[in-house]
């Protein structure tokens, strides 16, 4: 039997977060959060755990000897622990809490790609990445002399592996490649491209902004050697996202930024770098987020991460039947049953910006443009998409009303 | 705001836009776009005796973009090209008539941004479109 949330499961869910509550009267209609692919909102638990740590524990980590901070400074840590624990990591020192995934794989483009990429060297991405897996290593590519390879897409928003498998055969340093597509909702074969990548010597970073928060993620069993993802798309606060780095290569790299909490001493000469994960953690960090992260991934893993991804999985086969329903509708990406809960389209002749102002007029929250994968677009051959994307507390009754929202822009534009 | 959106004026103009298209030699000729979401204009002008003698346009995009090009084309035929120079944000907004979120007013303004780099040469800062 497929472990998946009952209707009434829906409802309880629903009750931990509080949003749904506040926004309800808005235009007298209810609201209907369709963008959790851009961040997801926030249960309860995760809200009380802010204010929890600013009215209880709020003092600096790694610093004062009082008590408090050494408070801090567990609760802190022990949220890199969750972290490793809910990603199946060795240990929490292979966990960096950064921003957000984008500057993960900053970190990982400036330390480890200084590092190791040099001029003629192949660095591989795919058509369907997001700007923040594209633009550090284009970056990086420009200051090196490197180049980069863009796997193709088949005209299913699947990933050609038979292309991979050739710019695989070229002097390969680096495979970059997202977990699940934030436009397609297409998910890739992570742990075969790992294996295919690893066999020719490349390094292998996954990004995995839409994976970790929508199914169960094990990265030894990937066997990727970094993976980065955000906070705010979990539950999570903003201003908290993680960097996954197997220890030997996070070791062998230099440091990120420098300042305090990074060093183990500092002489007007030079520095020792700190233990891990610490060393790229210069400068107090987001403590209270971090901390609050942790309350985020407590309460996924109550939820059970098999049934999040079961649920998603027969909110976007519903969806996909019922948007059928829309004349004119196209939409992009592999059929239903093989992706995630993310769908992106157009109606014919109607701009995405006039769908999600009907949309709006509803109180139907959707995504309109090219959610930061513009060169997927252009492969598309389209500027701009509409984007609807589901997470736990969406109901069956909302992609209803979503369709109706669309038959009525239908309408309306003609 | 968003009842007002499909306020018939805009839906009008948007499936029936005022002077669309191109013109032969024009004067002034400028094409720009909304590159966060595609909208397309361009703008053109003859003059004579220092007036706008016939403006056209031509884009694609959404309805308030290309709502906001055709209400301009109407307001600025006809007229001095020193009057024309006079028009600003306030009455690109008060023609579209809607309250506008952010980043749709970047939608009802590139009309005029077309029109200002075409017309006189000058480049709205993003800033300028708040």
């Amino acid at each position: 039997m497929i472990e998946t949330f009952k209707p009434e499961d829906i409802i309880n869910i629903r009750k931990d977060f509080p949003i749904f509550n506040n926004f309800d009267k808005l235009n007298g209609k209810k609201l209907i959060y369709l963008d959790s692919a851009a961040t997801s909102q926030k249960p309860s638990v995760v809200i009380d755990a802010l204010h929890s740590f600013y009215s209880k524990s709020n003092a600096n980590v790694h610093r004062g000897i009082y008590t408090l901070s050494e408070e801090a400074t567990i609760k802190y840590e022990e949220a890199h622990k969750k972290v490793a624990g809910f990603i199946n990591a060795k240990s929490f020192r292979e966990i960096v809490f950064v921003r957000n995934t984008t500057e993960a794989i900053n970190l990982v483009a400036y330390s480890w790609g200084r590092k190791n990429i040099g001029k003629g060297d192949v660095i591989i991405l795919s058509q369907m990445e997001h700007h923040s897996n594209i633009v550090p290593w284009q970056l990086l590519a420009r200051e090196k002399g490197a180049v980069i390879k863009y796997t193709e897409i088949d005209d299913k928003g699947k990933l050609r592996i038979d292309k991979l498998e050739n710019h695989l055969k070229e002097k390969v340093k680096l495979v970059a490649i997202t977990q699940m597509s934030n436009v397609l909702g297409t998910i890739n074969p992570v742990k075969e491209i790992t294996s295919m990548a690893h066999k020719a010597g490349a390094t292998v970073l996954i990004d995995g902004a839409q994976g970790v928060p929508h199914e169960p993620t094990d990265v030894q069993d990937i066997g990727c050697d970094f993976y980065a993802f955000s906070g705010h798309k979990m539950l999570g606060p903003t201003g908290i996202g993680v960097l996954y780095g197997k220890k030997e290569l996070l070791n062998d790299m230099p440091p990120f930024l420098g300042g305090g909490d990074m060093i183990k001493s500092v002489s007007f000469e030079e520095a020792r770098w700190n233990d891990l994960p610490w060393k790229f953690e210069a400068g107090t960090p987001a403590i209270a987020e971090g901390i609050a992260l942790g309350s985020a991934i407590d309460y996924l893993k109550s939820l059970g991460m098999a049934k999040v991804k079961n649920y998603e999985k027969e909110l976007a086969i519903y969806a996909m039947d019922k948007l059928r329903d829309v004349d004119s509708i196209e939409i992009y990406g592999p059929p239903a049953g093989e992706r995630g809960g993310i769908i992106s389209f157009n109606l014919k002749d109607v701009h995405p910006h006039d769908v999600a102002s009907v949309l709006s007029s509803e109180n139907i929250a959707i995504r309109a443009g090219h959610h930061c994968a513009q060169p997927l677009h252009d492969r598309l051959g389209v500027t701009a998409s509409s984007r609807a994307s589901f997470y736990i507390y969406n109901t069956i009754d909302e992609i209803d009303a979503l369709v109706n929202g669309l038959k009525k822009a239908r309408k309306i534009y003609g | 705001m968003d009842e007002e959106l499909y306020k018939e004026n805009i839906l009008d103009h948007y499936k029936n836009p005022r002077n669309y298209g191109e013109i032969e030699n024009p004067d002034i000729s400028y094409f720009d776009t909304n590159p966060l979401c595609g909208d397309e204009l361009q703008l053109q002008i003859k003059v004579k005796d220092g007036k706008a003698d016939d403006v056209k346009f031509k884009g694609k995009g959404c309805s308030i973009s290309q709502a906001s090009a055709s209400m301009l084309t109407e307001m600025i035929q006809g007229k001095d090209m020193e009057e024309i120079k006079k028009i600003g944000k306030k009455e690109i907004l008060d023609a579209v008539g809607l309250q506008l979120g952010p980043s749709r007013i970047k939608c009802a303004l590139l009309s005029l941004k077309v029109l200002k780099a075409g017309a006189y040469g000058l480049k709205t800062e993003d800033e300028d479109e708040e």
